[in-house]
C-alpha cells in the first residue's frame, strides 16, 4: 500500500489503480483543490508540490515535481508537501508573504504551484541569485503578471535567512519516513499492477516475465500516455529505488550513470568533467521534471529530439543492457534503430549508461535551439566533440537531435573535419557536407530548411567559440 | 438606544489610489481560492465530456454511439436532436451549433456529448465513436477563403477624402502585405462548467465566464425555459483574456442540458489539448496596403485592406475585425484613408475576443507600414512616427471614423519616455556596437499605442450594481462584472469604501451571478472598473444620502450637516460609526440596500456613414523595447524594456502596473514566439504548452521599467477620472517585434526593408536575416 506523510501523518492511500496521478488523488479522493490541473503534462507547473525525503547527513532533500505526471505509488516513503502545508499556525510561510507583499499574484491560479516552486528554491540550499530563481522558476507558467513581481517576490526570499517551521521539525519527519515498510506491489480491482522494484534481479525476472510491462522511474514521458492517452497499464515496474540503476559515479576510464538516476542526481558529476553541458542540462525541461526524469528513460525512449541522446553519442557514450541474468554492453551509436526503435529486445532493459572521459585536450560544445529558451523541446540540439592536434582536428564526433528520425552523428560531417586543418574553412566545408548527413523534416517545431540551417551554424558556432566569448556569441549572455 | 456594533471602524486612507494588493491574495497563495473545477459536488454529480470530429469540413454520413453508450461509466449520451430549445448558441449571429448533426466546419468540432460517473470514464467513452464522413473542401487560409468570396459577414469599409488620387500623387509610395499570426489565450485554468439541477426544472450554473447573463441566456434557450429559470455563477477565472467571453457558453450549456436529462449535477471541465482544439483564438490578420509619403515620411495617402481569419463562424467577428479597423489610424493622423474589413471564413475554429480584440492587428498592420516608411526614406522609425502623430493644430485631430482627438497625451508621454529610456544616447551605442559585432546585433525600438475605450457595440456600455449593508456595518457588495485576475473585484471595493468612507476590509464583494445583477455585459473590452465601478459607485452614492437624509432627520440638523469620513459619520455634533448609523436605521425602518446602475455618456456610431464617437475616450502608452539577436541562429533575447503608459487618476498603482507588465508580456509572446500551427488537412498541430510556448519567466527583460504617466487624470468624467487598462498595454509589446527588425536591418546597414512577420519565431528571424544577407 502507497504510504507516505501527509500534513505530518502518516497517510495510507486508498487508491491501487496502477495509472492514478499524486494531482488525481489529491483533487479527486482528498478533496484537496488547493494544487492546481493546468495542462496535465507536465509543462505548466500549476500543480507544483514538493517531495521530502532523506538524504546524506541526517537532512531532508525537497524537491519540486509535477503532481499531474508523478504516479501515485512512486511517493511511497516520502513527505508530500502541497500549498495547504505552508502556512503554519495562522501566519504565511515566506514564499507566500513575499507573493502577496509583491502582487505576485492576478487569477492566482499558477500562484499555489509558483509558491511551491519558490519554497523548494528556498530549500534548495544552492546558489540564490537571479540565475537560480531563474531556473528555479522555469517550469512554472503565468500568463497574467508577466513575471517581474514574482522575480521580486524571488529576490525577497532570497534575501530571507531565517529558516522556517519546516528546519524544526526535519528529525520527526527523518522518523517518521525511516518507519514506513517498504512495499512491492498494489493491485487495484482488476488485478493491474504497480511494482516497486528494489533489486536489478527482481526487475530483470518482472520484466522477462512480463515483457509488455512498462519500466517507470520518474514517469515524466510515460504519464502522458495516461493523462493524454488515456491508457490503462497491466503492470507497471517501479525503478526508481533499485540501487544499481539509481546511482552514478566516477568507474575507471569513465563515469557510470544509473539508468534510472534523476537529470538533477547526475548533473553535478557530469558538469565536474564536462563544464559546457552546463547550459543544455539545465534548459532540459524544468526542474520539476530533471527531479523525476531519468537519463535512461530519455535514452529508452528514443525520442529524435531528446536532449541527453546527442550528449552520449558525442561523448562516445556506451549502454549496459540486462535481460534475465545476461547483460551485454553496446555503443550507444548502435542502439538507436529507427524511430523510437532500439536495440533493446523484448524484456530487455537499461541498468546504466558509461561516458569514457575524453582526454584533456577535448573541447565539447553543447547547443540547444528552442523557440523558448526554458523548458521547451529542441528544434535542433547539437553537441560537438573534437581535439585540435596538430592544428587539425581529430577524435571528431558531432551529434544532433532533431534532424533525423533517430539521434544521429554527421558521419560525412566528421569525415570532412577528422585530420584537416583546424580552421574556418574547414568548417564550412563540414557544414556542407551536412546535407549528405541529414534530411530533416517540417514540423510544428521548425521547418526543414530551418533545421539545415541551425545544423550547419551551431558547428560554425562551436568552432567561433574556440576564440571567441560568450559574449561575442551567445545571446544567453544578456539576460 | 444603538447597540455596540460588531466591527469597530478604523482609520482609513482614502481608499482609491492606494496599492492595495489583490482582495484574494491571500486565497492564491494559500491555495484557499476556489475556482469553478474546486467546487464541491455530490456524490451522484457525473463528469461529462464532448465527442470530436476527425474531419475538417465534410457531411455526417452515420453517427454510431452504440459503443459510447455501452462504455463502462457512461449514463447519458447527448446528440443535437437531444436539444428540446435552440440549437445554435451564436452569441451574436447564428452559426455556432451547440453540437453539429448534418455537417462539421472544423477538425474537432463537437458532435455529441456524454455524462458518466468519473471524468476518465468520459474522457475514454467519447472516443469510441463510430462516424462514417463524407468529406468536403476545406479552406485553411483566409486568401483562399477570400478568393472564394467566403465570409462569415459581409465586408465593411470605412474612408476619409481619396487616399486612391493622394497615393498616386504622393512623391513616394509603397505596396505591401504583412502577416500577424493567431494567439490562444492560454488561460492557465481551463473551460469548465458545473451545471446543478434545481426544483422545477430551474438550473444553477457555475462557469468559468467573463459572461455570464450570456450563459444564462443561452442555457435558458437550449433548455427552453425562461431566463428567470437559470442562475449562472462565477467568483473568479485562473484567467479568461477574452478567451471565455463566448468561448465559455458551449461547456454551460451542454452540462445544463446533461443535468437536466439525468437530474443529476454535472461537471464538464475540457483537458487541455481539447481546450486548445475547441476554443477560438485571436484572429490572424493579413494587411495589403499601399502608402503614399512625402520624403519627410509623413503618410498622405492609405490604402489598406485587412483580411481577419474568423474561422467557420461569424461568433464575434463583426466587432472584432471593425475593431482593427477602427485602430487602424494607432496615433496617426490618416488624412486619405481607405480601410476594407473583410471578415473571411475558413474551416478552423471560430476565432474570437483576446485582448485587444482585433486592436493589435490593427495597429501592428500600421506599425509595419510606419517601418517601411522609415525604411524608405532613410529616417529613425521614431522621426516618422512622431511627424504623423496627432495634434491639436493643423486639423490634424480627428480619426478617420470622425472622432475628435480630445485629450493630445502621446506627444509628451513620448517625449517623456525618449528622455527617461535614454533611447537616443542607447541607439547611438547599438550602432557603434553593431559595427563591431558579428555575430551578435542589437536592435531598439519605441512604439506608441492608442486604444479606443468603450464596447463599439454601444448598448453594451452599461453595468448594475447591488449593495447591502448589514446591521453589524458590513458590506456586501455585488456587480455585473467579473472578476479574471485584473483586479477589477479589489478596485471596486476600494471604490465603495470611498464613498462610504468605510475600510475596505468591512467590505466583502460575493461572486458576480444573475440573479443577484441582471442583463449585464461581458467583463470586456477593458470596461470592467469604467462601468462597474461607475454603477457600484452610484448605489454607494444612494445608500449614503439616503442614510445622510435620515440621520439629518434623526437628529435633526441639515443634511449638509452629515458627513462620511474615516469610518465615521458626523452629524451635527454627534458621531456615530458606520456599524451604529447602520443599525440605527435599521430600527428606524430605512432600507440598508441599493442597486446602481450606469450607462457611459457621449458615445454613438453610426456604421452605414461609419462615422461617430465610438469611444468615450482614448488611453495612451508607448515602449523602448532593447533586444539582441543571433544572427547564426536567429535566437534572441530581450533585455532592457521602458514602459510609460496612461492610467488617467490610478484607482490602484500595483494593479495597473500588473496589467501593463503582464499585458506587455502577453503582446511581446504574441509578436515573438507563440505560433500555431496547423497541418495541411486543418489539424491543430500545436495543441498544448509543450508545443505552444507562452512567454516563460526567462523572458522577463532584465531591465523593466515601468511608469504610470503621471498627473495625467482623463478629462472626462469617468470613475474617479481614472482610464481602462485592461487591453491597451498588450499592444506595447509591438516594440520588441519592430526592435527585432532594427537589429536585423544592421545586416545591411539600414539600406534595405527586413521582412519579418508575426510570430517573430527564432526560425523567422534567421529567415529574415538570411533574406537581407543574400539581397
Amino acid at each position: 500500500m502507497t504510504t507516505f506523510i501527509l500534513d505530518g501523518a502518516l497517510h495510507t492511500a486508498s487508491d491501487q489503480c496502477p495509472e492514478t496521478t499524486v494531482l488525481e488523488y489529491l483533487r479527486e479522493t482528498l478533496h484537496r483543490t488547493g494544487t492546481k490541473e493546468g495542462c496535465a503534462s507536465g509543462d505548466c507547473g500549476a500543480c507544483t508540490v514538493v517531495l521530502a525525503e532523506e538524504t546524506e547527513g541526517n537532512k531532508l532533500r525537497y524537491r519540486s515535481i509535477n503532481a499531474c505526471i508523478t504516479l501515485l505509488g512512486t511517493i511511497h516513503g516520502k513527505q508530500l508537501l502541497t500549498i495547504e502545508n505552508l502556512a503554519c499556525g495562522g501566519n504565511l510561510h515566506i514564499c507566500q508573504q513575499a507573493m502577496i507583499d509583491e502582487h505576485g499574484s492576478q487569477c492566482g491560479f499558477c500562484t499555489p504551484g509558483i509558491v511551491m516552486s519558490l519554497f523548494a528554491h528556498s530549500k534548495s540550499g544552492a546558489d540564490q541569485g537571479r540565475n537560480a530563481l531563474l531556473h528555479s522558476l522555469s517550469g512554472n507558467l503565468c500568463r497574467c503578471t508577466g513575471y517581474k513581481p514574482i522575480l521580486s517576490a524571488g529576490s525577497l526570499i532570497n534575501m530571507h535567512s531565517g529558516g522556517d517551521h519546516f528546519d524544526s521539525l526535519e528529525l520527526e519527519v527523518l522518523k517518521e519516513l525511516r518507519a514506513i515498510q517498504p512495499f512491492d506491489s498494489t493491485e487495484d480491482a482488476d488485478g493491474r499492477e504497480f511494482k516497486i522494484c528494489t533489486d536489478i534481479a527482481e526487475v530483470a525476472t518482472a520484466l522477462e516475465r512480463s515483457p509488455q510491462a512498462r519500466l517507470v522511474a520518474g514517469s515524466t514521458d510515460y504519464s502522458l500516455e495516461i493523462t493524454q492517452g488515456l491508457a490503462e497499464p497491466e503492470l507497471l515496474i517501479s525503478v526508481g529505488r533499485v540501487k544499481e540503476m539509481n546511482t552514478c559515479g566516477a568507474v575507471s576510464g569513465g563515469l557510470r550513470i544509473g539508468a534510472a538516476a534523476t537529470l538533477n542526481e547526475a548533473t553535478p558529476l557530469l558538469l565536474q568533467h564536462w563544464p559546457s553541458l552546463e547550459e543544455l542540462l539545465l534548459r532540459f525541461g524544468s526542474p520539476q521534471i530533471r527531479n523525476q526524469a531519468t537519463i535512461g528513460g530519455n535514452v529508452a525512449n528514443a525520442s529524435p529530439v531528446g536532449d541527453t541522446p546527442p550528449v552520449l553519442l558525442a561523448l562516445g557514450a556506451s549502454v549496459e543492457l540486462r535481460k534475465g541474468v545476461a547483460t551485454r554492453t553496446l555503443p550507444i551509436r548502435e542502439f538507436f534503430h529507427s524511430y523510437k526503435k532500439t536495440a533493446l529486445e523484448s524484456g530487455e532493459f537499461i541498468v546504466s549508461i558509461f561516458i569514457p572521459f575524453n582526454h584533456n585536450d577535448a573541447t565539447v560544445r553543447a547547443y540547444k535551439v528552442t523557440k523558448r529558451f526554458e523548458d521547451d523541446i529542441s528544434a535542433v540540439c547539437m553537441v560537438a566533440h573534437w581535439s585540435k592536434v596538430n592544428n587539425r582536428f581529430a577524435d571528431v564526433r558531432i551529434a544532433f537531435g532533431g534532424m533525423a528520425e533517430i539521434p544521429s552523428r554527421g558521419k560525412a560531417c566528421e569525415s570532412v573535419l577528422e585530420g584537416s586543418s583546424f580552421d574556418l574553412q574547414t568548417i564550412d566545408k563540414a557544414a556542407l557536407a551536412l546535407s549528405e548527413d541529414f534530411s530533416p523534416i517540417d514540423d510544428l517545431r521548425a521547418s526543414a530548411t530551418y533545421r539545415k540551417r541551425l545544423a550547419s551554424n551551431l558547428l560554425r558556432r562551436a568552432f567561433l567559440a574556440e576564440t571567441c566569448s560568450d559574449s561575442e556569441l551567445r545571446v544567453t549572455e544578456y539576460g | 438606544m444603538v447597540e455596540p456594533a460588531k466591527i469597530t471602524a478604523r482609520t482609513s486612507k482614502p481608499q482609491t489610489g492606494e496599492p492595495l494588493p489583490h482582495e484574494s491574495a491571500k486565497l492564491h497563495v494559500t491555495g484557499e481560492a476556489l475556482y469553478t473545477d474546486d467546487i464541491g459536488t455530490p456524490a451522484s454529480a457525473l463528469h461529462a465530456y464532448v465527442g470530436l470530429s476527425q474531419a475538417t469540413h465534410a457531411r455526417i454520413k452515420n453517427l454510431n454511439l452504440d459503443a459510447v453508450r455501452n462504455a463502462p461509466g457512461v449514463v447519458c449520451v447527448l446528440t443535437a436532436s437531444d436539444i428540446p430549445g435552440s440549437s445554435d448558441i451564436g452569441p451574436v449571429y447564428p452559426g455556432d451549433p451547440l453540437l453539429a448533426s448534418d455537417t462539421v466546419e472544423f477538425r474537432g468540432q463537437i458532435l455529441f456529448a456524454v455524462a458518466a460517473v468519473s471524468n476518465k470514464a468520459a474522457r475514454r467513452a467519447a472516443r469510441l465513436a463510430e462516424i462514417e464522413y463524407e468529406m468536403l473542401p476545406a479552406v485553411l487560409d483566409s486568401q483562399t477563403g477570400h478568393e472564394l468570396e467566403s465570409y462569415v459577414r459581409p465586408m465593411h469599409c470605412q474612408r476619409r477624402g481619396d487616399a486612391n488620387a493622394a497615393i498616386a500623387e504622393a512623391p513616394m509610395k509603397l505596396e505591401g502585405a504583412f502577416q500577424s499570426g493567431g494567439q490562444e489565450q492560454m488561460y492557465l485554468e481551463g473551460q469548465v462548467s458545473l451545471a446543478i439541477p434545481d426544483e422545477d426544472g430551474k438550473m444553477l450554473v457555475y462557469s468559468s465566464t467573463q459572461h455570464p447573463s450570456e450563459g444564462q441566456k443561452l442555457v435558458a434557450e437550449v433548455l427552453n425555459i425562461p431566463l428567470s429559470h437559470v442562475t449562472v455563477q462565477v467568483r473568479r477565472m485562473g484567467g479568461a483574456f477574452g478567451g471565455k467571453e463566448t468561448n465559455a457558453n458551449q461547456w454551460a450549456c451542454l452540462a445544463a442540458l446533461l443535468a437536466n436529462k439525468t437530474s443529476r449535477p454535472v461537471r464538464l471541465k475540457l483537458s487541455r489539448a481539447e481546450d486548445f482544439i475547441l476554443t477560438g483564438k485571436r484572429h490572424p490578420f493579413l494587411s495589403k496596403y499601399k502608402v503614399g509619403f512625402s520624403p519627410s515620411g509623413e503618410i498622405l495617402g492609405l490604402e489598406i485592406d485587412l483580411f481577419g481569419d474568423c474561422g467557420m463562424s461569424p461568433d464575434l467577428s463583426d466587432a472584432i475585425v471593425d475593431r482593427a479597423m477602427f485602430h487602424i489610424d494607432n496615433c496617426y493622423y490618416l488624412a486619405s484613408v481607405t480601410v476594407r474589413g473583410y471578415r473571411v471564413k475558413t474551416n478552423k475554429v471560430s476565432n474570437t475576443a483576446f485582448r485587444g480584440f482585433g486592436g493589435p492587428q490593427g495597429i501592428l498592420a500600421i506599425e509595419n507600414v510606419i517601418e517601411e516608411i522609415a525604411s524608405a526614406t532613410g529616417l529613425d522609425p521614431l522621426v516618422v512616427r512622431q511627424r504623423n502623430f496627432y495634434r491639436p493644430s493643423d486639423n490634424r485631430d480627428t480619426t478617420h471614423y470622425g472622432q475628435r482627438i480630445e485629450q493630445h497625451i502621446i506627444q509628451p508621454l513620448v517625449a517623456r519616455l525618449i528622455i527617461n529610456s535614454e533611447y537616443h544616447k542607447r541607439k547611438n551605442e547599438i550602432h557603434q556596437f553593431n559595427k563591431t559585432s558579428a555575430v551578435l546585433k542589437r536592435g531598439i525600438a519605441i512604439t506608441p499605442v492608442k486604444f479606443g475605450i468603450s464596447f463599439t457595440v454601444t448598448h453594451l456600455n452599461q453595468a448594475g450594481a447591488l449593495l447591502h449593508v448589514y446591521t453589524d456595518g458590513s458590506v456586501q457588495l455585488n456587480h455585473g462584472g467579473t472578476e479574471m485576475g485584473q483586479g477589477l473585484y479589489t478596485k471596486v471595493v476600494q471604490i465603495v469604501a470611498t464613498t462610504l468612507q468605510v475600510d475596505v476590509g468591512d467590505i466583502s464583494c460575493t461572486a458576480t451571478r444573475t440573479d443577484k445583477v441582471p442583463n449585464t455585459s461581458p467583463t470586456a473590452a477593458s470596461s470592467g472598473s469604467d462601468l462597474n465601478g461607475m454603477a457600484a459607485k452610484q448605489a454607494a452614492e444612494t445608500l449614503k444620502h439616503r442614510l445622510s437624509e435620515f440621520a439629518a432627520k434623526h437628529f435633526a440638523v441639515d443634511t449638509s450637516a452629515v458627513q462620511f469620513a474615516s469610518g465615521h459619520i458626523h452629524i451635527g455634533g454627534h458621531t456615530l460609526t458606520f456599524a451604529e448609523l447602520a443599525r440605527l436605521a435599521y430600527v428606524n425602518r430605512v432600507s440598508l440596500s441599493a442597486v446602481g446602475y450606469y450607462r457611459t455618456p457621449k458615445i454613438h456610431y453610426d456604421r452605414s456613414l461609419a462615422r461617430g464617437r465610438p469611444f468615450y475616450y482614448f488611453a495612451y502608452g508607448a515602449a523602448v523595447s532593447e533586444v539582441i539577436v543571433d544572427t547564426l541562429t536567429g535566437e534572441y533575447k530581450v533585455h532592457r524594456v521602458d514602459i510609460c503608459h496612461d492610467v488617467g487618476e490610478s484607482l490602484n498603482p500595483a494593479l495597473d502596473l500588473g496589467q501593463i507588465e503582464g499585458g506587455f508580456i502577453q503582446g511581446m509572446g504574441w509578436v515573438t514566439n507563440e505560433e500555431l500551427v496547423w497541418d495541411d488537412e486543418g489539424r491543430l498541430l500545436t495543441d498544448g504548452p509543450a508545443n505552444y510556448k507562452i512567454p516563460g519567466v526567462g523572458d522577463t527583460p532584465v531591465e523593466f521599467n515601468v511608469e504610470l504617466l503621471p498627473d495625467s487624470p482623463n478629462i472626462e468624467a469617468t470613475i474617479f477620472h481614472s482610464k481602462a487598462v485592461g487591453e491597451p498595454p498588450l499592444m506595447l509589446g509591438i516594440s520588441v517585434w519592430a526592435a527585432l527588425r532594427h537589429a536585423i536591418a544592421s545586416l545591411e546597414d539600414y539600406r534595405v526593408s527586413p521582412h519579418l512577420p508575426v510570430p517573430a519565431t527564432p526560425e523567422k528571424v534567421l529567415l529574415s536575416c538570411d533574406g537581407l544577407r543574400n539581397e
